[in-house]
């Protein structure tokens, strides 16, 4: 059978993304290819045979190798270490690629809404990337709430990627603005949404990606819009880290 | 205890099952709703991981892992539909 087994990567490459926030470029010599919007696991075991074993979500398009970008919580067992610790050069153990319902394929022509809460972020920057290297028609917009603008993950990449006519973005900043901003800052409601989102008729494709608090409100608001819930697509991720 | 969904367990189902399961689709054997696993309300802090109904809250599945085993409970799902595993 065709299992998913546990294989050694090796970290190529770093980018720090914010403060708190760093990407991992991999090299995985069994790595199967992935699909936009799958993530993957990584087991980290302690010189006492103790493991911690953490999901994380792919940030690079298919066709532009693996990788995957990781926010340090504090108290956490595995994200430390691979936010501040991990090395080039360094080795880990890693399991995927994983999901096969949050993901976008780029043959759908649909209309795309993604909607990120923090590094929910990760998994939708994969569909933007995939959706800016192949051929679609798919408009797409992305409704992208952090804390502040320094917690903004991929901002740079995202304004170079916005000047194109398929992609829309909005930001809102729910903890604090820099002077003269000029986008939302509030928590994602019902009314936000009615600003950002595609009408429900649109049959706009939809993925929500966050923490279950920020991912249910979303959910839930789109649902007020007139949004059939299965059209909408949600990945939580846990505050273990 | 923190709610998530079944996205969560798509790395361990699949290595139990051979096939990607967050498509898969369960029937809940409390109210009979069909939905996809990646839909489930999923507890992993929970002594293994615990999938629950997202429409009556009845436990669907439960994994332990441990010592070199896995238990799996499947006994609040009466159907499982999975994409064949290759070779089947």
């Amino acid at each position: 059978m065709n299992r998913v087994l546990w294989q050694i990567a090796e970290v190529t490459g770093a980018v720090q993304e914010t403060p708190t926030v760093r990407t991992l470029i991999l090299d995985a010599p069994d790595w199967p290819g992935h699909r936009a919007g799958q993530h993957l696991d990584v087991r980290l075991t302690a010189e006492d045979g103790y493991q911690a074993q953490r999901s994380y979500s792919i940030a690079s398009a298919p066709e532009d190798g693996l990788a995957v970008t990781v926010e340090r919580l504090d108290d956490g067992e595995a994200s430390p270490y691979l936010v501040d610790e991990l090395r080039k050069g360094d080795r880990l153990e890693l399991r995927g690629p994983i999901g096969g319902y949050f993901v976008w394929d780029g043959d759908d022509n649909r209309p795309v809404l993604l909607i990120a809460g923090g590094s929910g972020i990760v998994p939708l920057m994969a569909m933007i990337r995939h959706r800016s290297s192949v051929e679609s028609e798919a408009p797409f917009r992305l409704l992208y709430s952090s804390r502040t603008y320094g917690d903004v993950i991929y901002r740079e990449e995202l304004e170079r990627l916005a000047a194109e006519d398929w992609l829309e973005v909005f930001h809102t900043l729910t903890r604090a603005q820099p002077q003269g901003w000029s986008g939302y800052a509030r928590r994602i409601d019902a009314e936000l949404l009615r600003e950002v989102a595609w009408p429900p008729g649109k049959n706009a494709a939809v993925f929500v990606c966050g923490s279950t608090r920020f991912v249910d409100a979303a959910a839930d608001g789109l649902v007020q819009l007139g949004y059939d819930p299965l059209s909408i697509k949600t990945e939580r991720f846990g505050a273990t880290g | 205890m923190e709610r998530l969904d079944g996205n969560a367990l798509g790395g361990t189902l699949y290595e139990l099952f051979g096939v990607e399961m967050t498509v898969a689709t369960g029937v809940c054997a409390s109210c009979g709703a069909a939905e996809q696993v990646a839909r489930l309300d999923v507890y992993v802090n929970a002594p293994g991981a615990v999938a629950r109904c997202p429409h009556c809250g009845s436990v669907v599945l439960r994994i332990v892992e441990g010592r070199g085993r896995v238990w799996i409970d499947l006994s609040g799902a009466s159907c499982l539909e999975l994409g064949s595993p290759p070779g089947i």
